[in-house]
């Protein structure tokens, strides 16, 4: 049996997550606000941020997907084991994890039902820089403006323009991530 | 029970993540109430169970909280939720605004402005505010769906129509980010205008099964008329042991004979403003 799947969890995990879920709630709350986990050891391509998310905030109820950019052996059997989410395809799944190009098209994520709009996709979106320039970004947890590097802004906009309907999205790399919530209005 | 049979913050790792991702829904859509299965607490529902769920979600070793019962650190409810979460957390605990990270409270916000390093939980006993004109659950969730507010704007105009004014003064309905409107639970509506605030704010129904947030900075407007704006009114007296005239008063009855005062309803402000003092 492949020893390494059941490595590189959390030493302490309830304290651990806690921490975990505290980064991925301020970064919810503050789009634009870069918070940094460490902790996890898991096997590439995936980084310690996104690795955090999904053992803290995954479990057999929800279905993730992962990406062609994602999709390897050895991090199917560390996601599974470490949190049993089904693995299912894109249309199916609350949580998505993958490249932004790998993700493509987002618009087959769920966003929601009128009267439900929280049954919907979180995007874990895994990037070469995160960093505080690029696109502007307004709404609610932002005092006036912050600023994040998007990948795009098309798709954001058309996100936004659903709302309160849309995919909610975190952006991973290394071991820091933020968050942009579909309520976040995105300019360039 | 020796307090290492707990897990820490008492709830299993499971339910935390169930938790976890119904407050990530909520600050994601500010104002919209998010169904979570609520847990037993080793509490009656109606002491708090949904406050202290979220509370248990959110907590971390590093944390040092603040529990208040209507403005008061002193009360039942404060007290014994504060021991629950020293003893399963083992966090820090304070009856100092300025010093806590976590402040769960039950219908008051603190007097003392929330920064942007803190989080406020409420403890909500209906968390929807169409409930009471709209009984129905599938019609009250197609209301929200349809952003058909009417029913809450003729009940205000009841008010004005019975009573020459508005008179909820509690609980008084808000419209979040120009979207959903939303119940801010039972606090008075001398504290609407602090709901615009630099903390994040999570609500947590247990015994309705609802989370729901509003974000730092999320716009929040209490439901008014143009001719009958929305007036955050107070008892017109200032607090008999501070002298503050900006804070929320209870009415305290002193005797038999009809003395009453006016005092603070936030008791860590009060004294606070009284150890200031010259």
């Amino acid at each position: 049996m492949n020893q390494t799947h059941l490595e590189g969890g959390f030493a302490d995990p309830a304290r651990d997550g806690a921490r975990a879920f505290r980064a991925a709630l301020q970064a919810m709350a503050r789009p634009g606000r870069i918070e940094t986990v460490a902790g996890l050891v898991p096997p590439a391509p995936c980084s310690p941020a996104a690795a955090a998310l999904i053992v803290t905030l995954c479990d057999p109820t929800t279905p993730l997907y992962l990406a062609p950019s994602h999709d390897g052996g050895a991090l199917r059997d560390w996601i599974v084991f470490h949190t049993g989410a089904p693995l299912v395809a894109a249309e199916a799944a609350t949580f998505a994890l993958g490249t932004w190009a790998a993700l493509q098209p987002v618009a087959r994520f769920a966003i929601g039902t009128p009267a439900y709009p929280d049954r919907s996709a979180t995007l874990i979106v895994e990037r070469d820089v995160l960093s505080n320039d690029g696109a502007i970004l307004r709404g609610p947890g932002i005092a006036d403006h912050a600023r994040l590097s998007l990948p795009e802004l098309a798709a954001f906009r058309d996100n936004r323009r659903c709302f309160p309907l849309g995919f909610d999205c975190y952006f991973t790399c290394g071991d820091r991530l933020a968050g942009l919530p579909r309520s976040t209005r995105v300019e360039g | 029970m020796n307090h290492t049979d707990y897990n820490f913050a008492y709830l299993d790792e499971q339910t935390k993540r169930m938790i976890r991702r119904a407050i990530l829904k909520g600050v994601a859509v500010p104002g919209y109430q998010v169904p979570f299965a609520s847990r037993e607490m080793p509490m009656p529902y109606g002491w708090g169970t949904g406050g202290v769920q979220v509370t248990a979600a959110c907590l971390v070793p590093e944390d040092v909280l603040k529990v208040i019962d209507q403005g008061a650190d002193d009360t039942t409810n404060a007290v014994s939720i504060r021991k629950f979460f020293e003893k399963t957390a083992q966090v820090a605990v304070t009856e100092k605004t300025l010093e806590a990270t976590i402040i769960q409270t039950r219908h008051r916000i603190p007097e003392t402005a929330l920064t942007e390093d803190q989080i406020l939980v409420y403890q909500v006993p209906i968390p929807e505010p169409l409930r009471f004109l709209e009984p129905s659950e599938v019609e009250t969730r197609k209301m929200h769906a349809l952003e058909e507010y009417g029913l809450m704007h003729v009940k205000l105009y009841e008010d004005i129509a019975r009573h020459g004014a508005i008179a909820t003064a509690y609980a008084y309905p808000v419209k979040v980010e120009g979207r959903y409107v939303m119940d801010p639970s039972p606090i008075p509506k001398f504290d609407n205008p602090k709901l615009e605030s630099p903390a994040l704010q999570l609500f947590g129904a247990g015994r309705e099964q609802r989370i729901y947030a509003v974000p730092p900075f999320t716009q929040v407007v209490s439901l008014d008329f143009d001719d009958h704006p929305f007036d955050p009114s107070k008892a017109p007296h200032p607090c008999a042991l501070c002298g503050a005239d900006d804070s929320y008063l209870d009415e305290v009855i002193t005797d038999d004979a009809g003395g009453r005062m006016f005092v603070c309803s936030d008791t860590d402000f009060c004294a606070g403003r009284r150890e200031d003092a010259p």
